[in-house]
């Protein structure tokens, strides 16, 4: 893919923006001073050595993680600590998780349907045609009606991002989707997401899959001790890394 | 290159099936287990025909009085006798059939709840919880609708036990359930609230309890108020078993994932439902041991509202054993009472077995 083809289809709104958000575990600082800009269709990979805070900024996002300096501003609505606009913004923001997280005494429909019903308040036929239709789109339609603990990794996670596009959110975050699966199965849910990206989906990943990165990102942000590092396009950020520490980052994954 | 051919599955090995198989495995695979399993049986053999002896075969079954019996063997003429008594206590015969028809709405009612096809099974269940009471209640005391009232004091014998312990069974889950979450809760004095309140009620014992709703709650109550003894018993039973219930609710509810917290959390799901739709449907299912435990204690420790004068199973039993007419017969009433007591015990462990087997989704095998 070119850089032309890539940068197309980003707007000009701003769907994210994090400014000097900083975050503490106790004593622990976390992240420091985060600034990050998201517009609208961008796709985004974090990557960085473990502990490094890359999945902590993403669950900052939705207020998994609840950031104590600094400002977040999701599609318009300031991320503080009023519930009403948590809410807002969690109805408007996906998210998938390494360990899968659906719920097991539901049924694979049962869990598309859960949050559409209840929070988008769409009556029950409407939320499984939706639900079907997303099923359909990752490709395990005839799964409905099983529970997930008779799925497949692989399949679980791809359940997992149909449920999270249910809800029609309008920005997907992605907290290391292929890390827990089995290597025969980071494919299948490597290629939903690509899927995904290229309808113009505003995704934020954090990930290791560096040839993910390399197809699908707009931009690739390297982050180590709760700092953003480097930030760069593809191209540029894999074969000409500015900070030393970047390279030394990427000469260890690439063999 | 070369292709693998994979070998095809082949049926395990049978050695171990059938009777004799299962008897060489389970009952004599050593010498030591083939001493136990002789010693066994012959425990079996003493104590097995002389209770079979005394309850059946020597047993008097006809008669209408105390002088009907033979000597040597069990005689059930006492139970039979009085039988109204043990169910009913001192309820008025002729308006028994009130309670009979109570019993009768409270099984037809809850049919519909074990048919798995049933349509809004939820609001039906609601639904029968809210109207349920109110009618058993209209039924049990009457005073309205032109039903003659009968206090709870003549209430008595296994209608009272089940009273006691259905309505401690129905009060004591969902108080318990609300303080697990209570417990648990990010709001500190919510937290506290919670907190003291179960190590309150868990740290003294449900005889003090009972006690102190008989005796010293009058006390406290302004003059000219009174409340029903009953009704005292009932809250006093509600809030002790509440606090056990809240403590096993909270071993599921801790055994349940972080990830499933916040996968809800992450869907929009507020609290309450988070709660009501993801986390206890899986909590209470792995807890249902638990519960069921709690529920059988609660059954059985019904009998220690003896203390405070009602006349529950036990205690309706315990005074026929002390009327002089029937004098020598408490072995008797309580063979009598402990078959009861038995028998509902073990249809809750069974039901609730039942039900873990079928709200398994785990697929674990």
């Amino acid at each position: 893919m070119s850089e032309n083809a890539k940068s197309l289809g980003i707007g000009d709104k701003i769907m994210i923006q994090m400014q000097d958000v900083n975050k503490w575990y106790g004593q622990f600082h976390v992240l420091k001073d985060i600034n990050l800009t998201v517009r609208q269709g961008e796709r985004i990979v974090l990557c960085g050595p473990s502990g490094s805070g890359k999945s902590t900024t993403i669950r900052c996002i939705n207020r998994l993680e609840e950031h104590q300096k600094g400002n977040i501003v999701v599609d318009d609505v300031e991320l503080n600590g009023d519930l009403k606009n948590i809410e807002a913004i969690r109805r408007e923001v996906g998210m998938v998780f390494q360990h899968f997280n659906l719920f097991p005494h539901l049924t694979v429909l049962e869990n598309c349907t859960l949050a559409p019903i209840w929070v988008r308040k769409l009556p029950k036929k409407e939320a499984e045609e939706v639900a079907m239709h997303y099923l359909k789109r990752v490709r395990i339609p005839d799964q409905a009606h099983k529970y997930p603990g008779q799925l497949s990794g692989g399949q679980q996670q791809r359940v997992a991002i149909a449920r999270a596009l249910c809800m029609k959110p309008k920005i997907m975050l992605f907290d290391e989707p292929t890390s827990a699966l089995d290597p025969e199965m980071v494919k299948e849910v490597l290629d939903t997401m690509i899927g995904l990206a290229q309808d113009g989906m505003t995704m934020l990943c954090v990930t290791h899959e560096m040839g993910f990165a390399r197809t699908v990102a707009n931009r690739v942000i390297f982050m180590d001790k709760g700092e953003i590092v480097e930030q760069a396009p593809p191209d540029q950020f894999f074969d000409n890394p500015q900070n030393e520490r970047t390279k030394l980052f990427l000469g260890q994954i690439l063999h | 290159m070369s292709t693998h051919t994979f070998k095809p599955d082949l049926p395990p090995p049978n050695r171990s099936i059938g009777a004799w198989a299962w008897m060489r495995a389970n009952l004599f695979s050593s010498v030591f287990n083939t001493l136990l399993t002789l010693l066994a049986l012959y425990l079996v053999w003493l104590l097995v025909p002389p209770m079979i002896k005394w309850a059946f075969l020597d047993a008097t079954f006809r008669g209408t009085e105390r002088s009907d019996c033979t000597p040597g063997g069990a005689c059930w003429v006492f139970i039979k006798m009085r039988f109204g008594q043990f169910m009913y206590g001192f309820y008025p015969p002729e308006l028994r059939w009130r309670v009979d028809l109570t019993l009768l709405l409270a099984i037809v009612g809850t049919v519909p709840l074990f048919i798995k096809a049933m349509p809004r099974k939820a609001i039906y269940g609601i639904a029968f919880l809210i109207i349920y009471p109110v009618v058993a209640w209209v039924l049990l005391h009457g005073g309205v609708l032109g039903l003659d009232a009968v206090p709870t004091s003549r209430w008595g014998g296994l209608t009272l036990t089940l009273v006691i312990a259905s309505v401690g069974i129905a009060g004591a889950l969902p108080l318990g359930i609300f303080l697990a979450l209570g417990r648990r809760s990010e709001m500190p004095a919510v937290r506290v609230l919670c907190v003291t309140f179960i190590e309150f009620w868990r740290g003294i014992p449900l005889i003090t309890v009972l006690f102190m709703s008989s005796v010293m709650l009058p006390l406290f109550l302004p003059e000219g108020m009174s409340f029903d003894k009953l009704l005292r018993a009932l809250i006093g039973v509600i809030l002790f078993q509440s606090a056990y219930i809240a403590e096993v609710v909270r071993g599921g509810l801790q055994a349940i994932p972080k990830g499933q917290y916040e996968a809800a959390s992450a869907m929009g799901l507020g609290y309450w439902r988070a709660m009501g739709l993801v986390i206890l449907p899986q909590a209470l299912k792995l807890v249902i041991p638990g519960i069921v435990n709690t529920f059988i204690a609660l059954f059985k420790d019904t009998s220690l509202v003896i203390i405070i004068g009602l006349f529950d199973l036990l205690n309706s039993l315990h005074q026929a054993t002390v009327d002089p007419v029937w004098l020598g017969m408490s072995t008797e009433g309580y063979v009598f009472g402990a078959l009861i007591y038995w028998a509902f015990c073990f249809g809750m462990s069974q039901y609730s077995q039942r039900l873990e087997r079928r709200l398994d989704t785990s697929h674990r095998s």
